[in-house]
Order: structure tokens, then sequence, then C-alpha cells
């Protein structure tokens, strides 16, 4: 399955689910990256990570190997 | 300090919040600016109380951590949650909870409300920034929101002070109200659960009067017990010991988690997806989205403010404003504030006799106090900017741009305007890093700011620089040697700070990396009373808790250079020529033409008779005492003697040593005059055995990378020991820097004495 951390610019997709059980998921669950919502990769640091994502109508930022823990089927 | 508590004849509410919600701004719009702040024992967690007047009613506020969640994995988290259950005696139990939601951000928000709800405490909610939501098109139904959520919904903008009066008519009409625990947004199956843990760990609880007072343990506890897979819950609320209980009780979480997962409600997933699910429900009919989503101010600014050339540009841009600023604008502040502190040493000289009294006030009260004072214009420029950026949205943004080149040296983004700030002055920086909410993280960040090469450095560097370093130029004039040796003390303390930070995450503070998952909040313009209030907030905090300890430690350095004021000793040697050219000078006209001569020589007079009386006081003997130690270093006594008292703040190492060569006390390092003099009889100066030159440029380069690296700066302690909580930290601090400095000046040193001859 595809990973969040895979998503180019500007493309979007629907979380299908959060990987492991530990304090970093337990993070991107509560921050709203819950299975079935839609999320939107806007962009990325001038470094190339972290990530700038929009989901539930506010801007997140997640690093690479972090955004790696989301399996997603874009869209 | 003694922690404030709460009487109970007043009610006490609670406030909590996401971060970036304007909880400050509401706190200080609720209770003013008498606050009262502390920290709770054992954590690093900030405790904060104000009070109000209800209606007559008399009313605590206590202003609880920023946070997404409810969900405690360690001590500092767990503050939150204790106290919303009321189960810390220091702020008693709690009346009513203010929870405030970003109305911009409401889905997101939301989920904490739904943890607060839970709780089973009276709650009115706070609506703020209901005029970025309608910027961005959303139209939301307060109305509809209070009852689909069956508290009381206020509609505020905190920066503004609306809606306060309604808010407080809100929580009025809530002291007199039931708390109604709402129906639970977790499947039945995981509700089951709960109830049997609960039942199962009751008799347990009465065991243990310790934990609970013999009351079963509170349902949100449970709840949490069966979600939290980390195991800090566990042996917080149960113990770290292991009773007969213990292994049922650890077996029958994982037994009941299995369970879960058969049933398709895994933990921790399940807490998630049911409270989101449950604020969808609530959100129903309340939030009217316009068709297509509107690009706000806020979406250009952040495309150009992250867009990879323009972002980069604009925040290296940003951050030398601030930095020039910082300089150029609190330069007249500090010049003034240094002219009257001199002003006033001399009035207080004057009008006193001479004597032990007026030492102490002249030398060591006004002096080092007002050595440390000089630096306040800065830190409250500082303290201004950090608070622009935090306000209108930057902050995050600048973590964000920074992440992936700290991650590098095991740290955040959110390390990087701490310790950039660092290079200006320490103490804004260390308090800065209250954002940074991994404690670890946060220790690392403290515990190497000092490393950056702050402004009291500075006239230790230029003046050592200009006097030994010679004026030569490479690659075509484009490179000046001097320019180069003061870069690189620069980037030796960047480089020190970077390999300490990395071996501190991988010892002393080792543990996962802390996830860098945070919200980026939108721009705002920010409001000027709540940045010129969180200014003055932390200057006051800093002068007041710095201030007294400060003052003693001037105290304590002036009385180690005054005593013992062996008169005799020194009288009998220097007293009767000094007597005799005081005679002379009473006895010429005014206008008399040898007068200007003698005058000097009188000075030079009293400035070695000064010198003396340093000598052989405690710091004079310590310095020789410690001599044969700062030897390797190329250090003679006297060196020495003035690093000592330049303990309380590290550019007094100039004025100290000018006192030692005979310049007398009232050198100005910041004048082109008093800088050629100092470096005259540095450069004259020569080993009380050999009669060897003293200085050249391995010594002033070994000085100079002992005050790039060492913890000279009292204040800078206090302020670690402040923010730490614990006097743990600023000893570490202290020892760790010392010997880095010891260390690296005598590698200087002992290089610098075997190379060829520059």
């Amino acid at each position: 399955m595809k990973l969040l951390a895979d998503l180019s610019v500007g493309s979007r997709a629907r979380v299908h689910s959060i990987l492991g059980a530990d304090e970093l998921s337990v993070r991107l669950l509560e921050m709203g990256l819950t299975p079935g919502v839609e999320v939107a990769v806007v962009g990325t640091a001038p470094l190339g990570d972290p990530l700038e994502l929009e989901l539930r109508g506010y801007r997140l930022s997640v690093r690479r190997t972090e955004a790696a823990r989301v399996q997603i089927e874009p869209l | 300090m003694k922690s404030p508590t709460i009487a109970r004849s007043t009610i006490t509410v609670a406030l909590i919040g996401n971060p970036n919600t304007g909880k400050s701004t509401l706190f200080t719009a609720l209770a003013g600016v008498r606050q009262r702040v502390g920290n709770y024992p054992g954590v690093t967690v900030e405790k904060k109380l104000g009070s109000l007047h209800l209606s007559g009613q008399a009313c605590q506020v206590v202003d609880l951590p920023g946070t997404y969640s409810l969900a405690p994995r360690s001590p500092d988290e767990m503050v939150a949650v204790d106290v919303l259950l009321g189960r810390r005696a220091d702020v008693g139990p709690i009346d009513i909870v203010l929870s405030i939601v970003d109305a911009s951000n409401l889905e997101r928000n939301l989920y904490l409300v739904s943890q607060v709800l839970e709780l089973g405490v009276p709650t009115v909610v706070a609506l703020n920034m209901v005029d970025i939501a309608r910027a961005r098109g959303l139209a939301i139904d307060v109305e509809r929101l209070s009852t689909q959520l069956n508290v009381p919904v206020v509609e505020v903008q905190a920066n503004r002070h609306r809606g306060i009066a309604e808010l407080k008519a809100a929580l009025v009409a809530a002291i007199s109200s039931n708390s109604a625990v709402p129906e639970s947004p977790f499947p039945t199956e995981f509700q089951r659960e709960v109830t049997h843990l609960q039942s199962a760990l009751a008799p347990r609880m009465r065991d243990e009067e310790s934990t609970c007072g013999g009351e079963a343990m509170p349902r949100y506890l449970v709840e949490r017990l069966l979600l939290d897979t980390s195991g800090y819950l566990q042996s917080e609320l149960l113990g770290n010991h292991h009773s007969p209980g213990e292994a049922d009780v650890a077996a029958e979480l994982k037994a009941a988690r299995g369970r879960l997962a058969a049933a398709g409600s895994p933990v921790p997933a399940v807490e998630a997806q049911a409270r989101y699910a449950w604020v969808a429900q609530v959100l129903k009919g309340v939030i009217a989205r316009p068709a297509e989503r509107v690009t706000t101010r806020s979406d250009r600014i952040d495309r150009i403010l992250t867009n990879k050339f323009w972002g980069t540009l604009l925040f290296v841009l940003a951050m030398l404003l601030v930095f020039s600023s910082v300089f150029v604008a609190a330069e007249p502040a500090m010049k003034a504030i240094d002219a009257v502190i001199g002003k006033l040493g001399q009035a207080v000289g004057a009008a006193m006799s001479e004597g032990p009294l007026e030492s102490l006030l002249v030398d060591g009260v006004i002096g080092g106090v007002g050595s440390v004072l000089v630096f306040l214009p800065q830190i409250l420029m500082l303290f201004f900017f950090l608070a622009i950026l935090e306000d209108c949205g930057y902050m995050a943004r600048a973590a964000y741009l920074m992440d992936k080149l700290m991650v590098r040296v095991g740290l955040s983004g959110k390390s990087f305007i701490p310790l950039l700030s660092s290079f200006a002055c320490a103490i804004p920086g260390v308090m800065a890093t209250r954002v940074i909410e991994n404690r670890r993280d946060r220790l690392t960040t403290i515990l190497v700011a000092p490393l950056m090469s702050c402004s009291a450095r500075l006239p230790v560097y230029t003046v050592l620089i200009g006097a030994f370093i010679p004026r030569r130029t490479f690659a075509g004039g484009l490179l000046q040697l001097q320019g180069v040796t003061l870069f690189t003390l620069y980037l030796l303390g960047i480089v020190t700070a970077a390999l300490v930070a990395l071996v501190l995450k991988k010892t002393l503070l080792r543990g996962p990396t802390p996830p860098f998952v945070m919200e980026l909040p939108s721009y705002k313009w920010p409001s000027p009373s709540t940045v010129l209030y969180r200014m003055g907030e932390r200057g006051w905090s800093f002068v007041r808790r710095a201030g007294t300890l400060i003052l003693a430690v001037s105290v304590i350095v002036w009385a180690a250079s005054y005593y013992p004021h062996n008169a005799e000793v020194v009288e009998e040697n220097l007293g009767p020529e000094r007597d005799a050219l005081t005679a002379r000078l009473v006895q010429l006209d005014t206008g008399a033409a040898e007068r200007a001569g003698l005058e000097d020589q009188k000075a030079d007079m009293d400035h070695a008779i000064a010198a003396a009386y340093q000598r052989q006081s405690i710091l004079g003997r310590m310095g020789r005492t410690i001599e044969p130690a700062v030897r390797p270093l190329g250090w003679d006594w006297r060196i020495g003697c003035a690093v000592i008292a330049s303990f309380p703040a590290r550019e007094v190492v100039m004025g100290a040593l000018g006192v030692i060569y005979n310049l007398g006390k009232g050198l100005d390092v910041g004048d082109q005059t008093d800088q050629d003099r100092l470096a005259a009889r540095m450069h004259a100066a020569r080993w009380d055995d050999s009669q060897a030159l003293v200085y050249n440029i391995p010594v002033a380069l070994s000085i100079m990378v002992f005050f790039a690296l060492c913890a000279q700066c009292a204040s800078t302690l206090v302020v670690i020991r402040r923010e730490t909580n614990s006097w743990r930290w600023p000893a570490f601090t202290f020892i760790y820097m010392t010997a880095l400095a010891y260390l690296g000046a005598l590698v200087t040193y002992q290089v610098g004495m075997r190379l060829p001859p520059f």
C-alpha cells in the first residue's frame, strides 16, 4: 500500500490506516489523521523535509519518516 | 519559592486549550496582569494562577499548558489531567473548566473538548478567533454548537477583549449548574471493558489509600489506562512496586486490549476514531463551508514564506533584521543605563566617606547589578521580537523551515529560535525553550544555549583581538585576520553546541526522537497589547527572579575582592607618598602649570593602592592559589583572578583586569581610549617570577576560547534553574562548560606555543 511520504506536492489522498501503536502513531491519530480522512500535501520545507499537509481544514507539519507511518489511497 | 495555593472559599476555573488558540491572551483578559507564576513540584510545568471576581464571587483561574490531547505519557503531561480531576492538593478541586477553541480549526480543537467533557466537570467553551474563521468563509452556528455540545458556548476575540463580559456571565451561570456527563463517544465494547476494569480496580484502590484516597479511580483515568500502551500510566497510577495484584492488572489490560482488537476497536486507534466520529456528529449543521475553498491572505503569505527560494531568503532577512535591531536599537538604552549607573556610583561614592560600606554600595551593589542591568534593553528587545514571531504564527514556520538542519544534531526545528536568540543573550533563549514540549529536547536546548556567543562576550573579544591579533589581510584584502578570529570564536560556540547536543541526546537525555507532528497556525497580525504584555511579563519575571541572586553573587564577589582590607600593610608602603602628593595639590593654585602632572601622579598612586588592596584580598589570594592550575593555559594569577571575579557576568573580566593593572575602577571597555590604555598595560604585563611578558597571541587566544565556552553568567544559571525547576541542571551546565572552557583554553595555548611564531 502507498504511504503518505510517497505523495508528491499538490496531490490528495484518503488515509487508510496508521502503522504502529507507539507515541508517534497516537499523535498522528490525535491530530486527525484517522482512517477515511482526506489529506493533501501542500508543500515541503526548503530543505525537503518536513511536509506541510492540509486536513480537516487546517495545516499540519510532519516529517517524511513520520508520514511513512500513514498508509493512504491516492485520490 | 512558596507555591501558590487556593483557599476553598473561592471557586476555581481551569483554562485549557490547544496551542495557538490564544489561551494566554484569554487568561490575561480574564485575570489581568496580576498573575502568580510558579512551578508544580517535580516537573518543568509552569503553574500560572490569576484571580477575578464573578459577580461578587471570588474566583481563581488556573492556566494549564496548551495541549492537543489529554492523554498523559509523562509526568509533565500528567499535571493537566491531575489538576482537572482535582487530584492536586496544591490547586484543589476544579469547579468549572473553561475550554478555549479556535473557531477556524474547530474540528481538531473539539477533539480535546470531547476529552474534557468526559471529566464530568461543568464546562464552558470559549470560541476564539471567529474573525479568522469568517475570513475563511466559515459560518458557525454558535447556538446550535452549544445545543449539540450541551454546554454554553461563548464567542470571544480575546486579543480585542471582545466577548469577555459575556464569557464571565456564562461562568457565573455555570457555577450553579450541574454537569451532565455526556454520552461516551466510545463503542459499547470499549465502554464495557472500562466498566469491568474499573470494578476490578476498585478493591485495589481501597487498599492503596495513598493514590486515590480510597475512592474508586475516576472513569476517565481507567479509560486512559486501557488506552495508554506506553506503560507510563500503569506505573504512575498503580505504582512501581510489584504487589500481588500487579500482574493481574497487567494481564487484565492485555486481555482487554486483545478482546478490543478482535472486536474491531484496536487500542489506541479506537480513541481517535471514536472522538473524531463524535466531532463530526456535533458539527453537523454547525459549520457552513464555502463550496470552493477560499484562498485566504494567510494561504498566499504561506505560499511565499515556505517557498524554497523566497521562504529561505525572507527567513534569513527576518532573522538579520531581528538581530541588527536588537543590537542597534538597544544600544542607546544600554549606553544610557550604563551612564546612569556610573553617575549613581559616583554620586554615592562622593556622598559617603571612604570605607567598606561605600565600597559595598558602589562596587558591589551598583556595579554588580548594573553589569547585568545593562543587558536589560537587549533582553527586552528580544522578548519583543519573540512575542511578535509567536503571535503572528511565524514561530511554528521557523521551526518547520529549520527542522531538517536541527535533526542532524539530534534536536528539532523548535530549538532553532531559542538557540538563535542566545547569540544576543542566553536568557531569552533559555526562556524561549518553553515552546519545546518534549522534556529531553527542551533540556538539551537549554544546556547548549549558553554556548552561543552572546553579546556579553563581545567586549572580551574586541579588546583582546584589538590588542593582540595582528592587522593582516588575506586573499587580496578580502579576509582580515582580526575578523576571521572573531568569526572563528562564534563558530567554536556553534560547533561545540552541536557536539554537546549530540552527546547529550546519546547519553544523559537519550530517548526516541519526539514527533514533529504539529499545527502550522494561520498567519495573523500580531496584537500590540499581547506583544507588549508578553515582553513586559518575561522581562519582569527575569528581573525579579535573577535580581536577588545576582545581587547576592555581586556582594560575595565584592567581599572577596575587598577583604581583608589590610590598611596598615598597604598604607605603610604607598600611603606616605600619596599623602605628600595630596598635600602638594592642596597648596597649589587651581591654575598652576604643574597641577595637571601632579593630578595624574596622584591618580596613578590611587590606582596602585587599589591594585595593592586587590592583591592581598581573598580574590587576589585565590588567584595566586589557582595559578598552578591556570599556568598551563598561559595565565598568570592576575588573569585567574579576573576570571574568578567575572563569575557574575563575563564582561566584568575586562574591568577586573583594569583594576589589577592599576587603571582604576571606572574603565569603560566600550571606549577606544580606555581599550588602548588596557591594551598597553596588558602588553607590558610580566610574570612575577621570570619577568617574561605574560601576554602573547596564544595567551590572548586561550583567554578568548575560555570565555567563548565558559558559563560565567550568574543570570543564565538562575534562569536555567527557574526553567528546569531544579538546581541540578544549572550546576551541570556550569561544570560541563567550565571543564570544556578549561580544556579548550589549554589546547589553544599548548598548540599555539608549539606552532612557529606568526
